[in-house]
């Protein structure tokens, strides 16, 4: 044995720490990953081992090989037991451990509950810290509901470093058990007026963080963050709650006007740059949440504007950034303050930075009008080309699309400009937008009637030029364009100058390598091109060119017929057969063009992308009665359903037939088209009306300026963006001098005096209503189904993990809404819940001060176990719930024993109701003072309990110098301070005032657990009154029943019978007569009194299972006759089992 | 989060913030990886190593900078004059601290010497408990380490000491 251990320590030398694994992976860096299997190896062998030295090294390790990414889930059970070592050392790894790995799924996270319960309750500071640090990483609704009472106890805890981080904490609880918000409220507002700063920012995080997702609840809290923001002078808890006030204000206009002022002086005053920002930020909020009540803020925009614009043009990157950011908020309520900057913004658009030119784009996007957007998008358009990578060139591509078409285009005055650009952005190769610049050129080409002449001849220019054939491998890459290119040109093939040029354009062999959607609208819009080409050709009476055309057709069809596309290839040979066809016709000099083109009459709308839902339910619809009701049960399911759908198919179709007949059409039609009429936003379009402007003289002679790049943007054949810019300079200027025509004769003589002035003036401040669009723009409107819903419910997520957490704060507090307590001792019942957690043992014995907290964890341990049993009474609990939030109410106070000890009950029947339990039992009582006490044991200990003994005095006299002794006998010896004599005793920690009574902890240290024990005591103690202070003594005898060696440890029921099967235990069994209580409270009982917990149960027979401190397991077989209980017993030490069937008799004779 | 896509985060990040200067500014915005555009990775580059955090819209970007900056010199305080390779071959202590600045994604203390009271105030716990290496361990590990190729090496790359610039502290 010795040897053994020897051995193993001599291996353990030999392990790898930390430190040499690091070491030996940078010696491998060739063959790393092989190292690291043999690591994890080695690792899995000292997993192995007992010594909790050796695992919690393991564990360690395990813990860097996951931040390299390897997987340890598997050793989730290890880390649970480093976790659960009592040395801090090994704890804390173990906790990080779990923090680094463990996560909602990990099955194993269940078993920890205990665990970290008792850890929460340890009276070491740091025990409790690092349980709570571990926890905030991994909670899980479950821990979350278990532990909420738990942490919110510790939110009072005497150490400020407990309670900042319990309070921190409990935003965890809150998101993954929302119920636990309400209850848990009041002392988290508590806590903001904490005298720690810590604690302090901690409150203030947390609410920070829930008012930011629902600031409404949050507003009565105002006024004391608005003392707390003119107090404090904690950066970190200033900038979060000018933060929130941030979030508040849009809710609350009249916060907002008190907060200017502080605000401004901040501004003004403070140093430090965070601050400022922050404080800049919320004066924007503040203004955006007044703009629409007040009339004049403009002193405070102007200051913010004014800071901000010192920020950008900080040579501090960070700030620039900022500046940038916060630009962007007040762009969106004082755009014009915003717009004197352009130039600023501009300028940080050629910064090195990227996120600086992201956010100056940002910022351009709202700054855009309809005078300056060409000047803004030609800016652009230089960077696009010069743009390296290709992530900065796609936004800005997708900017510049943004900028132009938002709000419905408004900003854009020239759409032909528009359709150059987008051509111009064609060129980009490498681009992900090609579906977007798609996109919007089918959008516009649709929209904007007015423009679908250009936009054609644009499009089959693109058709014809193949630059972008050669682009097809990338999916979404800029071949997109031609997707938009050949509808445009094939749906509105009348406005084609040549349309027989686009036909072979699109027929080109090379089309067969675009991607399969594409070729799909080739070939259908080759149709319509096709047809609108033999319309043409029959009026003009070429019946020649008309059958060639159709050749050309036969002759390349057949090339997408052997596409691998099926959508494709069935397109395709359609048309094929319906152009061989018309070839028939043709022959026979049959004129087919009309009825081809009659293929493709009719013209699309665009549709907005909500119709389909917006459509209403019609009256009388109710979508959640059955069409059919659910077949019964007696029929076969199949055969039956399979008719139903069959019948109501062939209802659906007659019922529909009659419906369409061709007058009802007619007239249909005949009232949407009165009904586009009357509707303002259906414009139909006027006579090319750009022909204004193209007619305009002197067009031709602009100069055209090409950009200066390297690789021109344009593309062959086609108009550059640019001219455009000119071209509508000079249109502008044109339209104003007619208006200063105008002008001028009405006002001649005011003009005589200061014409200049005027002139000058005029130039920058036209306003944009004065420049009028180059095109008659009809901008076509989606189309919604009649009666559409205005509601936009559907943004909404329902997932949404705040929205829980919704709720009202201010509404007191509901008695079902009490945070599951798991504690019900009477030792509770007298103390406050500061002195509960950190009891004062603290500063003497060190022993006991570690032991406490193990017999807390066992208790509750059991008590769980028994709370977990389905059955429990409910009126009892509800007497329990109001017991608990009258202390709620009176400040904590503590709950009565009775009601304390309420859910203590085992699985009792709902029928009978078992009388509350208390496993503290007298010890001795006097005058003066009055001790129960009751024993708990561990599975970590295997050679110690703790005796929690209750102190109560019932005098009217002060308690003090209160000092337990025992009379150790050679089994049994009380732990005792280091360096004091057998014959000393131990000083409790605490003094109890009149009525007072606490709880004070003992560590005993026994050999044998076989028999029970009975030690002599006194507690010698000063009592003080008004008359003076006796010395006096309590003389007692502390009772060590079997049953207090015994823990509560489930046993699933086949490890059971393999126990029972094994043989190695000895037999014995009892029979009690008399009995009258149910068999549900019996086990109860038994389980409460002799930490036994049931395996399986059938009718009135049970099995039962314990374990020892010292590993003993303890089976039971419990049988219930009339009157009768027989008890057999299996244990592997007979004097034990004889001893705890014993004390099962006397406990069984009560019932 | 699986260790594919935690080492995918680290991996990205870490070529984001490697390709940029240092005279751009710290803060990028959040890619699909981490989060969403409500999320930013703030960092700050010492010598070879960069402290990346990520963080939601409810932090203050320069408050996270000051952050990072007492971050560092705590670990600093606690490794005395920390380098680089204190933190390589004590990656359990660089996350006790950091938990004692952060924890579970919240801040949690931003006053240095509290943070540093914390941590000297644990170690000598462990301390008193043996640390886990009792000291026949240690003595063995003082022996495996005779005549080994790569302590040399070692101290070499020891000398990478990261300069704690003196910021204006925060709070």
């Amino acid at each position: 044995m010795a040897l053994k251990m020897v051995k193993g320590s001599i291996d353990r030398m030999f392990d790898k720490n930390l430190q040499d694994l690091v070491r030996g992976i940078r010696n491998h860096k060739e063959d790393e990953a092989k190292y690291i299997s043999q690591c994890i190896d080695e690792i899995k062998q000292e997993l192995k081992q007992d010594n909790i030295a050796v695992k919690a090294n393991a564990v360690c390790k395990l813990t860097y090989l996951q931040m390299l990414g390897y997987d340890i889930s598997w050793a989730a059970f290890n880390i649970i037991e480093v976790m659960s070592a009592s040395k801090f050392t090994f704890k804390r790894i173990g906790y990080l451990a779990a923090s680094q790995c463990f996560h909602e799924g990990t099955d194993v996270i269940m078993l920890t509950t205990n665990q970290i319960r008792k850890d929460l309750s340890s009276p070491s500071q740091y025990d409790t810290g690092v349980a709570l640090t571990g926890l905030s990483c991994f909670v899980t609704s479950d821990l979350a509901r278990d532990l909420a009472n738990d942490i919110m106890t510790l939110m009072s805890h005497t150490k400020p470093y407990i309670r900042k981080k319990a309070v921190l904490i409990m935003y965890k609880v809150f998101l993954k058990y929302p119920e636990s918000l309400r209850p848990a409220f009041p002392r988290l507002k508590e806590k903001l007026e904490d005298p720690d700063p810590g604690v302090q920012s901690a409150a203030v995080n947390v609410i920070c963080e829930l008012a930011r997702r629902n600031p409404k609840n949050y507003l009565s809290l105002a006024p004391l963050f608005f003392k707390l923001m003119t107090c404090s002078t904690n950066n970190w808890v200033l900038i979060k709650i000018i933060k929130l006030f941030g979030a508040l204000t849009p809710l609350e206009p009249r916060l907002g006007k008190k907060l200017i002022e502080p605000l401004t002086n901040l501004i003004h005053s403070t140093s430090a740059m965070s601050l400022l920002y922050e404080c800049v930020n919320t004066v924007i909020a503040v203004l955006i949440s007044l703009s629409s009540g007040m009339p004049n803020h403009s002193a405070s925009i102007q200051l913010c504007v004014q800071k901000l614009r010192i920020l950008i043009e900080d040579s501090d990157q960070n700030l620039k950034y900022l500046g940038l950011l916060a630009m962007s908020k007040i762009l969106r309520t004082h755009p014009k303050s915003v717009q004197a900057h352009k130039d600023l913004i501009l300028q940080c658009l050629d910064d090195k930075d990227e996120s600086i030119r992201l956010r100056a784009l940002d910022l351009l996007y709202g700054m855009v009008s309809k005078k300056n957007l060409m000047e803004i998008v030609k800016k652009l358009m230089t960077h696009v080309d010069k743009a390296e990578g290709t992530t900065y060139r796609d936004e800005l591509l997708t900017k510049i699309i943004d900028i132009c078409s938002q709000s419905n285009y408004q900003y854009i005055t020239n759409f032909e400009w528009y359709i150059s650009i987008l051509v111009e952005l064609t060129r980009l190769e490498g681009t992900r937008h090609g579906h977007l610049i798609a996109a919007q050129m089918l959008d516009v080409a649709i929209r904007v009637k007015a423009i679908r002449k250009f936009a054609v001849s644009q499009m089959s220019a693109l058709l014809d030029s193949g630059h972008l054939v050669a682009s097809s491998t990338q999916r979404n890459g800029i071949c997109e364009v031609l997707y938009a290119a050949a509808w445009i040109c094939g749906e509105f093939s009348e406005h084609l100058q040549e349309p027989h040029q686009t036909l072979e354009a699109m027929l080109r062999p090379k089309v067969t390598t675009l991607p399969g959607h594409i070729q799909a609208v080739y070939v259908q819009n080759v149709v319509k091109l096709y047809a609108s080409i033999l319309l043409q050709k029959e009026q003009a009476g070429e019946t020649e060119a008309a059958q060639e055309v159709t050749q050309v057709m036969v002759e390349r069809l057949p090339q997408f017929v052997q596409s691998a596309d099926l959508e494709v290839q069935e397109r395709a040979s359609c048309i094929l057969q319906l152009v061989k066809h018309v070839q028939k016709l043709q022959a026979k000099a049959v004129p087919v063009a009309e009825e081809l083109s009659a293929l493709f009459a009719g013209e699309l709308n665009p549709v907005a992308p909500k119709a389909q839902k917006k459509v209403p339910v019609p009256e009388g619809l109710d979508l959640d009665t059955w069409i059919n009701e659910p077949p019964s049960d007696s029929e076969s399911e199949d055969e039956k359903s399979k008719t139903i759908f069959r019948e109501e198919e062939q209802k659906h179709t007659q019922h529909r037939q009659p419906e369409v007949d061709e007058a009802e059409l007619a007239r249909r039609r005949e009232a949407r088209k009165q009904e586009q009429a009357n509707n303002p936003f259906y414009i139909k379009s006027s006579p090319s009306p750009q022909k204004r402007y193209q007619d305009a003289p002197g067009v031709e002679h602009i100069p055209v300026v090409q950009i200066d790049l390297s690789v021109p943007l344009k593309v062959p054949g086609l108009p550059t963006s640019d001219q455009y810019v000119k071209l509508e300079e000079e249109r502008r200027h044109q339209q104003r001098l007619e208006k200063d025509k105008k002008k001028k004769r009405k006002r001649e003589r005011e003009r005589e005096k200061k014409g200049k002035h005027r002139r000058q003036r005029s130039l920058p401040t036209e306003s944009e209503e004065d420049i009028a669009p180059a095109q008659q723009v009809d901008i076509v409107t989606e189309e919604m189904p009649e009666n559409a819903l205005p509601s936009d419910e559907d943004d909404k997520d329902p997932n949404d993990p705040y929205r829980a957490l919704d709720v009202d704060l201010d509404r007191p507090l509901a008695d079902s809404e009490k945070l599951p307590v798991q504690k019900h001792r009477n030792a509770e019942t007298s103390k406050s819940p500061q002195k509960e957690d950190v009891p004062l043992v603290e500063k003497k014995s060190k022993k006991p001060k570690k032991k406490e907290k193990k017999h807390r964890e066992r208790e509750k341990e059991r008590e769980k176990e028994e709370q977990r049993k389905p059955s429990r009474h409910k009126k009892q609990h509800r007497k329990e719930k109001a017991g608990r939030s009258k202390g709620k109410k009176a400040k904590q106070q503590p709950p009565t024993c009775a009601e304390a000890a309420g859910p203590v009950e085992n699985g009792a029947a709902e029928e009978e109701p078992l009388p509350p339990m208390s496993s503290y039992c007298l010890l001795a009582e006097n005058a003066y003072i009055k001790m129960t006490y009751d024993i708990q044991a561990s599975l970590q200990k295997e050679s110690q309990v703790t005796v929690s003994i209750i102190l109560e005095n019932q005098s009217s006299s002060f308690l003090k110098n209160m000092e337990l002794n025992v009379l150790d006998s050679l089994n049994t010896k009380m732990a005792r301070p280091e360096g004091s004599s057998v014959h000393d005793g131990v000083p409790v920690p605490f003094q109890l005032p009149p009525g007072v009574s606490n709880e004070a902890q003992f560590v005993f240290t026994i050999q044998s657990i076989v028999m029970a024990q009975k030690l002599k005591g006194t507690l010698s103690f000063i009592a003080k009154d008004a008359e003076g202070a006796t010395h006096e003594k309590l003389d007692f005898r502390l009772h060590f029943s079997c049953s207090a060696y015994l823990v509560t440890t489930p046993c699933y029921s086949d490890a059971f019978a393999k126990l029972l099967e094994s043989g190695d235990l000895s037999m014995s069994s009892i029979k009690v007569d008399g009995i009258s209580m149910s068999f549900q409270n019996l086990l109860a009982k038994i389980c409460f009194h002799h930490h036994f917990s049931v395996v399986e149960r059938v009718d009135s027979c049970a099995s039962m299972y314990s374990r020892s401190i010292q590993g003993h397991h303890v089976c039971l077989l419990v049988k219930k006759g009339e009157k009768s209980v027989s008890v057999d017993g299996k244990c592997s030490d007979s004097t034990l089992l004889g001893n705890l069937l014993e004390e099962m008799q006397v406990t069984l004779a009560q019932c | 989060m699986p260790e594919e896509i935690q080492q995918q985060i680290v991996r990205e990040t870490f070529h984001l913030v490697l390709k940029r200067d240092d005279n751009i500014c710290n803060f990028l915005e959040g890619g699909s990886l981490i989060g969403g555009s409500d999320y930013k990775l703030i960092y700050r580059h010492y010598a070879t190593l960069y402290f990346v955090f990520c963080v939601d819209s409810s932090e203050s970007e320069l408050g996270i900078l000051d952050l990072i900056q007492v971050f560092v010199e705590t670990l600093d305080k606690c490794f005395e004059n920390v380098c680089e390779l204190d933190l390589i071959f004590h990656m359990d202590k660089v996350h006790y601290i950091l938990q004692e600045v952060v924890m579970g994604g919240m801040v949690l203390e931003t006053n240095m010497n509290e943070i540093v009271a914390q941590i000297e105030a644990q170690n000598r716990l462990e301390k008193s408990e043996g640390g886990l290496s009792a000291a026949p361990a240690r003595a063995v590990s003082a022996v495996k380490n005779i005549n080994l190729p790569e302590i040399p090496r070692n101290i070499n790359l020891g000398d990478l000491n990261i300069k704690v610039p003196n910021l204006s502290q925060f709070v």
